[in-house]
């Protein structure tokens, strides 16, 4: 009765709000809200001279170096090929096009240690691809980069497809009227439209992949300062018991995710407004 | 078949060959085919090889090593683990998602910004700090740790700490496919119950739940998958005892750093199936929801 009377808006004869609204706020409390205090409670153990040592060694400084650089270079790719493939599932016909398109859901789907031994069987120095290779993939940063790009791939195709199936057409066939030639259309009709969206798959895959650990530990070879992910080294400190250091990291991590979470939430809504106004 | 053979015919006397004829907001062929080839590479390389790879690795030493493999006493207890903790967090996850979405699409109240962000916040949680967080609340030297140990209660390196962990990671799958659903449809077909004199379960049983299940279906099925192959989160939480807190992801990385690749492989393929049937089962109710939701722009229009 309380929840309803403070904080519904304006009265409704539907039932259940004090129910719902009471368990779902227990629940996320519960499950996430205390849990993910006590991260940040946790690091007020230390002095904040204590938390900079922690979080800026040459490990670590290594392992961000390595896990932000990859996450950019993946997120970039997928950016490129996720608007390649958004745009031939939408605009082309071609053979078994459906099972294509449902297959590029695959790395929500499969579990990032099965992507994770696959990716290395195959860029392994013997593997089906890393043998025609004149370089080694598996077990070096470049092994990082292929599996952050596998698991950040479905996100620019799958923010990027609805906008495009809801161009309005005839804004292009007024720029071919107009004399522009297809690659104008594209560049200064097209582009416009879809860079929100590109955009905001550019960043949830680049999120994505910020905090991936399971496909890319078996890959990476998990070399301190050369091969070692951050997440990784979360892992490391808790296993050496030293749980105010591992939760520092991890405090730095959680921090840059919020800061992406809110950026991806406003290009979102700069998606929908453009996206109403066209 | 005839009456479509004659404008070919007639074309060459108008002097434009039908070829030819490319209307002005369609890309030349060759550009057209260039970019299905670029898409087809890209996705071959980093989608198809590794798929086909899993089943390819796992059967290559023969039927007899993939069905040991599988019927391994370790590789068992893990697939019983997987099992019951996607058996305890996906209905509770069901369950918090109907609730958070009745409460979010049906009413009108301060704070539903705030709230629909929270549902959203364990997706940008890494599954390494997500495991870590339920290690400072109920580790050894955590927030609970000392009383749960009095009372003779493992969490941590035990099986409630797994179910805890997955229920974090699959958290907002259900209410994230519910929410904008519930909200396209509205409330009216519920306030009608109500004023028709139906009770609060009699709506909800007879009106709401009819008029998502497909949706609902959706999300459990994303979440169930999620579920069952979570590493980071449950690895951290885990303790990797063999034939006790083992779920089948973590299996799989123990038997692989033993260099038993085949029967590393062979559980993967397991997880390979689930993830294929997932995503078969999310195309065949993807179009279901389409088709709910363009009925229902049809009746508000």
């Amino acid at each position: 009765m309380l929840l309803s009377r403070t904080l519904l808006k304006r009265h409704t004869v539907l039932p259940g709000f004090d129910l719902a609204l009471g368990f779902a706020l227990l629940y996320i409390s519960l499950i996430v809200l205390v849990p993910l205090s006590a991260a940040f409670l946790k690091t007020f153990t230390l002095s904040w001279s204590q938390f900079v040592d922690a979080t800026t060694t040459p490990r670590v400084l290594a392992s961000y170096r390595l896990t932000f650089g990859a996450s950019f270079l993946a997120a970039l790719l997928n950016a490129l090929f996720g608007l390649i493939v958004a745009w031939v599932l939408v605009r082309y016909t071609f053979p078994f096009k459906r099972v294509v398109d449902a297959l590029v859901d695959l790395p929500f789907a499969l579990p990032t240690a099965v992507a994770g031994i696959a990716l290395t069987a195959i860029w392994a120095e013997n593997g089906s691809l890393g043998r025609w290779l004149p370089f080694k993939v598996s077990f070096t940063p470049l092994g990082v980069w292929v599996a952050l790009v596998f698991i950040g791939l479905p996100f620019v195709v799958r923010t990027v497809q609805p906008v495009l199936e809801d161009v309005n057409r005839e804004l292009e066939e007024a720029a071919a009227t107009l004399g522009a030639s297809r690659a104008q259309t594209f560049v200064k009709v097209i582009l416009p439209i879809v860079a929100p969206a590109l955009l905001t798959g550019f960043a949830l895959a680049f999120a994505r992949a910020l905090g991936e650990y399971g496909s890319v530990i078996f890959i990476a070879g998990n070399m301190p300062m050369v091969s070692e992910i951050t997440p990784l080294l979360i892992i490391t400190k808790l296993e050496q018991y030293d749980y105010a250091g591992a939760t520092a990291i991890a405090v730095v991590m959680l921090v840059t995710s919020f800061a992406l979470l809110l950026l991806i939430n406003s290009l979102q809504t700069w998606a929908r407004k453009r996206q109403g106004g066209v | 078949m005839t009456t479509l053979a004659v404008p070919a015919a007639t074309a060459p006397d108008i002097g434009v060959a039908p070829r030819a004829i490319r209307a002005a907001t369609a890309e030349p062929p060759w550009v057209r085919r260039v970019l299905i080839g670029a898409a087809l590479l890209f996705l071959t390389l980093f989608l198809f090889v590794p798929l086909v790879t899993v089943f390819h690795e796992a059967f290559k030493k023969g039927w007899d090593v993939y069905l040991s493999a599988i019927l391994d006493p370790d590789a068992r207890s893990a697939i019983a683990l997987t099992l019951l903790a996607a058996a305890i967090s996906v209905p509770a996850n069901l369950f918090f998602g109907v609730s958070a979405a009745w409460a979010i699409a049906k009413f009108d109240f301060r704070g539903k910004n705030l709230l629909l962000t929270l549902i959203d916040l364990p997706f940008s949680v890494s599954p390494v700090i997500a495991g870590l967080i339920y290690v400072l609340v109920f580790g050894l030297q955590g927030w609970f740790g000392s009383w749960f140990i009095d009372n003779d209660l493992k969490i941590i390196f035990a099986v409630p700490g797994i179910v805890l962990a997955t229920i974090f990671v699959t958290f907002p799958f259900v209410a994230r496919e519910l929410i904008p659903l519930m909200q396209a449809q509205g409330q009216e077909q519920e306030e009608a119950a109500r004023v028709l004199g139906a009770s609060g379960w009699q709506m909800f049983w007879r009106v709401t739940l009819p008029n998502v299940k497909w949706a609902l279906l959706y999300g459990v099925i994303l979440c169930n998958a999620r579920a069952m192959g979570e590493f980071g989160a449950v690895s951290v939480v885990s303790g990797h005892i063999r034939g006790q807190t083992n779920t089948m992801p973590l299996h799989i990385e123990i038997v692989y750093n033993e260099y038993q690749f085949a029967a590393a492989f062979a559980v993967a393929s397991l997880l390979a199936l689930l993830a294929l049937v997932t995503l078969g089962l999310k195309y065949v109710v993807e179009q279901r929801v389409k088709g709910q939701k363009r009925a229902v722009g049809d009746r508000s229009e």
